[in-house]
């Protein structure tokens, strides 16, 4: 039986599933197909939108001339970005003009965040604002982000509670002391302390960070003593250990923990520790494997069921089939070694940045290997990048290049298909990391894409439907 | 501080090294003074390989007798430095058949132990080779571990009673009444270990005689001292692949060409290499087109390698000398002898000598003549023990043995640290607890990173050399900040940060030169981990101006979840959290 749909969208991250509800809420018929597990397993669980409008000029090279073994950056000399930023949508104009959000308007991000919040309900916060908040993160920084998950909520900076940082000895990621140290060298606006504390030795060495999820999550004892007991009776001899200028103490009113307080029943975890130390309890978002992002995909993935969208991973989409007017007919998908095609009046390709493999490269270029869509990049590899690590890196913008409604375009700048549209990190342009724009960019062009979608085909239908009567 | 020693050796590269430990063994008062960490030159960026000789049998048959010769010695005193890979010079159709016998006579001709096989044998061996390598020499070549090597003696030194001071540049050579006395040296954070935002100092320091050992380096030692010194530096590139595509070192057995050696090392694999002249030691240009022919020569011998993953690209340069008049053009045609330069008798300058040339594998030949020469001049009398006494590490490796068997270290993690410390492990691994993986791609624990710590203070990379953290196919992505937090136990916060950052970035540099395919993939991970998730490059912990807080959502019914900050979105104003950045 041929495959069939309105709209197929490839990849199943943010913004494919984005696009997916999107073009279903235009009454399509979507079906959505992803190769791999998104990269939201390794996100932080925040959704940014606009933290910073980076600089574009070079950090100071201490030599002159192309790279060298001994050029290096000169530290003191890097240019700061323009930011923190309380208001992204207010420095979208300071942006590039080819950036996604200028070429697509600042609404399209005020939806996509409107269709997310709508998405997750009562599991995140920062929908009643349109400003930032800044949000400690584990490398001792703080950085602003439009949405967070409940669990981070009670760690917003902009609040002068005296906080504790709780790291453990057995987790490298972060030391808590040098982790207060530096939010105070940030200059937040509350006392810290960070301490290191014994739990959960018991495990291997090697264990994952999910292993203690699930031990809080079903509070099994560890060497004897239930999990969530274990856990705040190491924390609890450090609730005074902020000293302020004059040698007084103050007692910690929140306590901050490396985000993986449990997975299924995280809530719970979190009141029942709070309960235990008196204080508010919040998460710090990790690194991969990351709590956070996998239980938003969670509850993306709920999303699409209720929105009837089907989905099916496992399978990449391997190339397309074109029809005489120069539209794609159908995507191929490459299944155990079988070649299916997928038919559809109208395509989403979401298959992600470098890191998702929705853009490939060799020695010789870069590519969009699903649809072949054009990347726009340097033909010398010695161009893709530049000597600071955090500088200006022009691979950080690879990707496709779309017009306003989501239509990658060619070499020429004329659209490719006309019933293809882009959405998230395979559509360059922005340099989310620096930014702090990855999600914000991945929603806005998340449901431009998925509208833009549903409507051509719906346009597709009628024309088929008079050709059908004129007969 | 500044009491006359007996010696100053200057440079910490494998002749440095082994100059100071043969001459602190020897009972002299030696201080060595590197203006990196050790390993900062040339030693830090070659190839790793411990010449059986075969290399050089053919058309240097003094080096090559030296090279076997030295590859026996330090497989016994080095043990923890040396894999036993072994080593093939493999001939492909096109290559001279002609030149096969004679690698074949001259190696048998120095000694070196040879074995023909043919491409099957070979394959079977080697399962990568390419399908129509036609035959090969199996030579005892073998991989050495460069930095491990070069702490291993400094250590030793130092146990010995030997000065050794990293980041300590020398910018001047005292020469009083017509004879060097000494140098004057800046420290980068003072004597001692390295610490971040520790401010420089400069020191004179005397001694009787000056050992330059500053290799590539060596001419610009002589100008202070006001004599000529030929070096010709010449660069050779090296790409390091994600795996070992072999166990063998594969050689190409044909006269001489770029590219033509793989060597496996530790988890990787690294191809190598080029020739050619700069005229300055630390700004050559690293370009592109040496890194496309080592995969596309190499692959030649080694299909896979073409569509391998590659982690980055480093460049060294060779110290090449050759005596005044000698007017050779091509550099590979210079010799890799080394030579003493007494400048007393060639430049009426008494108190000091350069050694230049030669080559890591006889690194310690070159040290005991120098050392010879330098007892020589002083009229001390002592014997050189450094062929037979192990270095640190690699004394009494049934220890080792014990130590595996008591503790049931057979992790793969256990293992490789043991392997890396040797006979050190005992005293590195015991006590700490817990004792955490800090980097996963290696297999570096806590121990091992507090260990480095302990003797390279807040400089990261030395820690690196020391340990490998950092190495692996992350480059550091998963791993620099997990270094960094290590830090925080002995050092404040902006020293940590400050480290962290000089990691991430030394890491990024070699990186560039592997910006494709999963190598660039890997590299927007990291972005995103250390940009995004972490805002490493938005702290506003490093920014200059301060940020307004107030301005920003503070959760749902408060004053700033309004909106309260400043009218045009901006949260920056001018002051300044951390203005000593
Ligand atoms: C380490 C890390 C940290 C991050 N932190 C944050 C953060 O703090 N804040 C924030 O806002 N955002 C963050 N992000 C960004 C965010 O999680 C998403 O990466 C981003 O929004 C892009 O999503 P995407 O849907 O475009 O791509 P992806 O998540 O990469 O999804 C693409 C999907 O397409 C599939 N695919 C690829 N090729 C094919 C094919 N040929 N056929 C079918 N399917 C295919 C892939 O398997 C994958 O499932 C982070 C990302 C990373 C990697
Ligand atoms: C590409 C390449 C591959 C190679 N492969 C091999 C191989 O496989 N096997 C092998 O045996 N050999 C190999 N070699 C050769 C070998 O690496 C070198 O011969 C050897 O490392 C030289 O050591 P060195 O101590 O003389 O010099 P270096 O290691 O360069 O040491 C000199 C030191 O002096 C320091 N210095 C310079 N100026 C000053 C100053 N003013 N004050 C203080 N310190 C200063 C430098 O920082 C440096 O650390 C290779 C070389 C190259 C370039």
């Amino acid at each position: 039986m041929a495959i069939d749909s309105d709209v197929l969208v490839a990849g199943g991250g943010l913004a494919g599933i984005t696009a997916a509800v999107a073009a279903a809420r235009e009454g399509a018929d979507v079906r959505l197909v992803s190769y791999k597990a998104s990269t939201l397993r390794q996100a932080s669980g925040l959704i940014d939108a606009l933290g910073y409008v980076p600089p574009t000029e070079p950090a100071k090279a201490l030599r002159e001339g192309p790279p060298t073994a001994g050029r290096g950056v000169d530290p003191d000399e890097w240019p700061d970005p323009d930011g923190p930023l309380a208001d992204p949508f207010a420095a979208i104009d300071r942006l590039p003009a080819d950036h996604p959000y200028r070429v697509l308007g600042a609404d399209a991000l005020r939806d996509g965040l409107a269709l997310f919040d709508d998405l997750v309900g009562d599991a995140y916060g920062g929908s009643h604002t349109d400003r930032n908040a800044l949000v400690p993160t584990f490398g001792g920084s703080v950085k602003p982000t439009a949405r967070y998950p409940r669990a981070a909520a009670a760690g917003l900076a902009s609040d002068d509670t005296p906080t504790l940082i709780v790291g453990f000895r057995s987790l490298t990621e972060y030391d808590a002391r040098a982790f207060a140290d530096r939010l105070t060298a940030a200059g937040v606006p509350f006392p810290v302390a960070g301490v290191e504390v014994e739990f959960a030795e018991a495990f291997r060495a090697d264990a994952k960070i999910t292993r203690t999820a699930r031990a809080l999550d079903a509070d099994e004892p560890i060497d004897g003593t239930p999990a969530r007991e274990a856990l705040s009776k190491a924390v609890a001899p450090h609730l005074h250990d902020i000293v302020d200028g004059d040698g007084g103490v103050d007692r910690v009113a929140r306590v901050g923990f490396p985000a993986f307080l449990g997975d299924d029943h995280a809530a719970e975890v979190r009141a029942d520790l709070a309960d235990r130390l008196g204080a508010d309890v919040f998460e710090v978002p990790m690194g991969p494997p990351s709590l956070p992002g996998l239980r938003l995909e969670d509850r993306l993935y709920d999303a699409l069921d209720r929105e009837g969208v089907r989905f099916e991973t496992g399978n990449p989409v391997v190339g397309v089939e074109t029809a005489a007017d120069g539209r794609v007919d159908s995507v191929t998908v490459s299944r155990k070694g079988r070649e299916v095609p997928y038919a559809a009046d109208a395509f989403v390709v979401a298959t992600g940045g470098l890191v998702g493999k929705g853009i490939e490269s060799d020695r010789e270029g870069v590519r969009e290997p699903a649809f072949d869509l054009h990347v726009p990049h340097p033909d010398d590899r010695y161009e893709w990048f530049v000597d600071d690590a955090f500088g200006e890196q022009p691979y950080a913008r690879f990707g496709v290049r779309p017009n306003g409604r989501a239509q990658p375009l060619d070499a020429a700048g004329e659209v490719q298909y006309g019933n293809v549209f882009a959405a998230g990190s395979v559509v360059g342009g922005a340099d989310v990391a620096r930014e702090k724009s990855a999600s914000g960019v991945s929603l806005a062009t998340g449901v431009v894409a998925g509208v833009e979608a549903a409507r051509t085909a719906a346009g597709a239908e009628t024309t088929d439907a008079a050709t059908e009567a004129s007969q | 501080m500044n009491e006359a020693a007996d010696v100053i050796v200057v440079g910490g590269g494998s002749t440095g090294c082994g100059v100071v430990r043969d001459l602190a063994r020897r009972g002299l008062d030696a201080v060595l003074v590197e203006k990196g960490n050790l390993t900062h030159g040339t030693t830090g960026r070659m190839h790793g390989l411990l010449h059986s000789g075969g290399r050089y049998a053919v058309s240097d048959r003094k080096s090559a007798r030296e090279c076997i010769e030295e590859n026996r010695v330090l497989r016994d005193i080095a043990s923890h430095c040396v894999e036993e890979t072994g080593g093939m010079f493999v001939k492909r159709p096109e290559d001279d058949e002609e030149y096969f016998q004679e690698k074949l006579e001259g190696c048998r001709a120095c000694d070196i132990p040879v074995e023909v096989i043919d491409g099957e044998e070979a394959r079977r061996r080697e399962p990568y080779l390419a399908r129509d390598v036609e035959k090969a020499i199996v030579v005892p070549d073998a991989a050495v571990d460069p930095f491990r090597l070069c702490v291993a003696n400094a250590a030793d030194a130092h146990e010995h009673g030997a000065r050794i001071e990293t980041h300590a540049e020398v910018v001047d050579v005292l020469i009083e009444d017509g004879a060097v006395v000494g140098v004057a040296v800046e420290h980068r954070s003072g004597p001692g270990k390295r610490v971040h935002r520790k401010p420089g100092t400069r020191e004179e320091i005397r001694a009787d005689y000056v050992v330059n050992a500053t290799g590539a380096w060596a001419g610009q030692l002589g100008d202070m001292a006001g004599v000529d010194v030929e070096v010709r530096p010449s660069k050779g590139v090296m790409t390091v692949m994600n795996t070992r595509q072999v166990d063998t070192a594969i050689n190409r057995c044909r006269p001489k060409g770029d590219a033509d050696i793989i060597v496996p090392h530790e988890t990787a694999c690294i191809l190598g290499t080029t020739d050619e002249e700069v005229t300055d030691p630390e700004d050559y240009p690293e370009e592109e087109w040496e890194v496309d022919l080592m995969i596309e020569t190499l692959s030649e011998l080694v299909p896979v390698l073409k569509e391998a993953r590659t982690l980055r690209s480093f460049w060294g340069v060779r110290p090449l000398y050759e005596p005044p008049g000698t007017g050779t053009d091509d550099p590979t045609d210079i010799t890799r002898d080394y030579f003493l330069l007494d400048h007393d008798e060639r430049d009426d300058l008494p108190g000091m000598t350069s050694i230049v040339g030669g080559k890591l594998t006889t690194y310690r030949m070159m040290a005991e003549s120098i050392t010879d020469h330098v007892c020589e001049k002083l009229d001390h009398e002592a014997t050189c023990d450094t062929a037979e006494a192990p270095l640190p590490g690699s004394d009494d490796f049934s220890v080792l043995r014990d130590y595996m068997e008591e503790f049931g270290v057979r992790s793969p993690i256990g293992r490789r640290s043991v392997q890396r410390l040797g006979s050190r492990a005992d005293d590195v691994l015991n006590g700490t607890d817990p004792n955490p993986v800090v980097c996963e791609c290696e297999g570096v624990t806590r121990a091992e990173v507090q260990d480095g710590i302990d003797a390279a203070g807040s400089d990261l990379n030395a820690v690196r050399i020391r340990t490998r953290a950092s190495m692996g196919n992350c480059q550091g992505g998963f791993c620099t900040h997990r270094i960094a937090a290590e830090l925080a136990q002995q050092y404040p916060e902006p020293v940590v940060r400050d480290a962290e950052d000089e990691l991430y970035q030394e890491r990024w540099k070699g990186q560039r030169h592997a910006l494709w395919g999963r190598q660039l993939s890997q590299t927007m991970l990291n972005h995103l981990l250390h940009a995004t998730t972490m805002n490493r490059d938005g702290d506003p912990a490093g920014l200059d101006g301060d940020v307004a807080f107030d301005a920003f959502d503070a959760g749902p019914g408060t004053d700033a979840a309004s909106g309260t900050g400043s009218p045009d979105g901006t949260a920056a104003t001018d002051g300044g959290v951390d203005g000593d950045r």
